[in-house]
């Protein structure tokens, strides 16, 4: 009988474990493989031309000006863009969910469509609607007297551009999570403090807030993580540009892989933002630890 | 009661701004792409169009290949879809309810490789595909996503809530294991099933970096790949490319619509840790 399910479990898990393993688990051990060799362009013309190289494209990442650049823009991305778009959230999952909200049904769907519509297609019409002279946001802004902004071309401005884009995009994926984190908190707490006087805000405050912890930081950790990734936004919107302002850390992985097709040096800078990444969620961990949320 | 007033049209008011800030670009994507190819980059910016013309859809499918972008995304999807349902379906069955030797250590290995960011395997995978010869192919795009460890994960939680008990009747009359699934478990797991059906179009029809990279000719691009090179070469033209991006976003959002519940449901299982 158990020896019936050992063999069935075995063939029940084999396909998935052949395709996770055949082009995810084994390519990862490869990349820290090939980020200690020079394959480049010439290595894609004949294997003889690999030679392993030790730590040197670490350390070249770790010199190149660029590097610094992209993982300054990537971090600006994350560190402002994550509360950002969990704040967004939360203020769009209470007003949701509040009690004198109608239309509830519509309300969520509406305000998670962008989640779900393609990202290529939502950054090309936001790059329109963000166009310095018959754009939509700046046509809006000259109601109030705004001039016009050069969103995109702007070194200052393409960046905190792009951060409002994900903020857009994205903050509906965590305000469907706080719904149902909101909806897990007992009616009892809210009718027991409405006994004791306390106003919609200090409810907010003193049950809410406290109540969602857990919850916030199963979303914020989503979040940064995703927003550690940062490529397509900056592919589509501004190439990069202007100046570098928009370069991310991914985006400099791909040209390096795969316009210059230095792979060696490019999974070096793979798995460095892997670092950056993994230590930016302990880092996270360990605040929601003393906390009381993980 | 007058504040009470005030305080329902204050959110509500609220909710209606940050509902049209979320559905303005979408619903100013569908009016562009039938305005006549110039006549959005005025001052001020139209909104509605004055000729609704289909032109722009028609220069796109005649002149540009969109039907052409748009199977190729119905193929790798689906593709995707239906191999990767039965992987991961399979495997998330297996770990949940059968006992055998290794199962915890093999899907804690699993588990620990989801912290992994996927674009680390890229370059490797990209050599791999060469070695296999299916850069520039369906193949290359659809067989790296075949199984996924998410996937896995969801159907895995999903499926520890079936008695045992019912399987170990099965298992007394005698039934194979491959019975017992196809059979028993198969039918308790629909509402996973829809649920995982539809993450994982809707991912595989939106993904983006990997398609880039492997897809190196036109004639295999998925739509979102297609867009962003017609964006790049037709900068000017936002008309077409709002045609192009009323084809690209349409057909998931109109899936999404129709099965909503199941997707927020896959959203939510995956986003408790168990």
């Amino acid at each position: 009988m158990k020896s019936n399910q050992t063999l069935a479990a075995w063939v029940f898990t084999g396909p998935a474990l052949i395709v996770i393993g055949l082009f995810f688990l084994v390519p990862v051990l490869l990349a820290l493989g090939l980020s200690f060799t020079d394959f480049d362009i010439y290595a894609l013309a004949s294997l003889k031309n690999v030679q392993f190289v030790g730590f040197d494209n670490y350390l070249t990442v770790l010199r190149m000006g660029l590097f610094w650049k992209a993982l300054g823009n990537t971090l600006y991305f994350v560190v402002v863009g994550v509360p950002l778009s969990i704040a967004a959230a939360l203020g769009a999952a209470l007003l949701v969910h509040s009690r004198l909200a109608r239309w509830k049904g519509f309300f969520r769907t509406a305000l998670f469509t962008p989640v779900v519509a393609n990202i290529i297609a939502v950054a090309v019409i936001w790059k329109y609607l963000f166009q310095q002279h018959y754009g939509v946001v700046n046509y809006v802004l000259g109601w109030f007297g705004v001039q016009p902004i050069d969103w995109l071309g702007n070194p200052h401005m393409a960046m905190p551009t792009i951060i409002f884009f994900a903020l857009w995009k994205n903050f509906g994926y965590a305000m469907i999570i706080v719904l149902a984190g909101l909806q897990a908190i007992p009616d009892e707490l809210y009718e027991a403090a409405r006994l004791d006087g306390a106003s919609a805000w200090k409810q907010v405050r003193h049950i809410t807030l406290p109540m969602l912890g857990p919850t916030l930081m199963t979303v914020g950790l989503l979040t940064m993580v995703g927003y550690f990734q940062l490529f397509a936004e900056p592919y589509v919107m501004t190439e990069g540009g202007p100046l570098q302002s928009t370069l991310s850390v991914l985006y400099l992985m791909y040209n390096q892989g795969f316009d210059w097709w230095n792979l060696g040096l490019a999974s070096a800078i793979a798995f460095t933002l892997f670092v950056f990444t993994l230590a930016a969620t302990f880092l996270l961990v360990r605040v929601g630890r003393r906390k009381g949320w993980v | 009661m007058k504040a009470a007033r005030a305080a329902t049209w204050g959110v509500n008011g609220l909710l209606a701004l940050v509902a049209l800030v979320a559905l303005f670009p979408l619903l100013w994507m569908l009016s562009v792409s039938l305005m006549p190819l110039g006549s959005a980059s005025t001052f001020p910016p139209p909104l509605l169009p004055l000729h609704p013309t289909l032109a722009n859809y028609r220069a796109l499918f005649v002149g540009a290949d969109l039907g052409r972008y748009l199977l190729n995304s119905l193929i790798v999807s689906g593709g995707i879809t239906l191999g990767s349902l039965a992987c991961n379906v399979l495997a998330g069955y297996a770990f949940a309810k059968l006992r055998y030797a290794g199962r915890e250590r093999t899907f804690s290995l699993l588990l620990g490789a989801l912290v992994i960011p996927t674009q680390v395997a890229m370059m490797p995978l990209f050599l791999l595909a060469r070695e296999m010869h299916i850069v520039n192919s369906y193949a290359g795009v659809i067989l790296p996503s075949l199984a996924s460890i998410f996937g896995i994960y969801l159907v895995r939680q999903y499926a520890r809530a079936i008695p045992t008990e019912m399987l170990e009747a099965a298992r007394i009359d005698g039934a194979s294991e491959f019975r017992i699934f196809a059979r028993v478990v198969l039918p308790l797991l629909k509402p996973i099933i829809l649920t995982l059906t539809i993450l994982t179009f809707l991912t595989a029809w939106n993904d983006f970096m990997w398609p880039l990279i492997v897809l190196t000719g036109s004639s295999h691009y998925t739509l979102p790949i297609a867009l962003a090179s017609l964006a790049r070469q037709h900068s000017q033209d936002v008309e077409m490319l709002m045609a192009g991006s009323v084809v690209t976003v349409v057909p998931v959002l109109v899936l999404f619509l129709l099965l909503q519940r199941y997707y927020i449901q896959g959203l939510l299982l995956g986003s408790v840790k168990g």
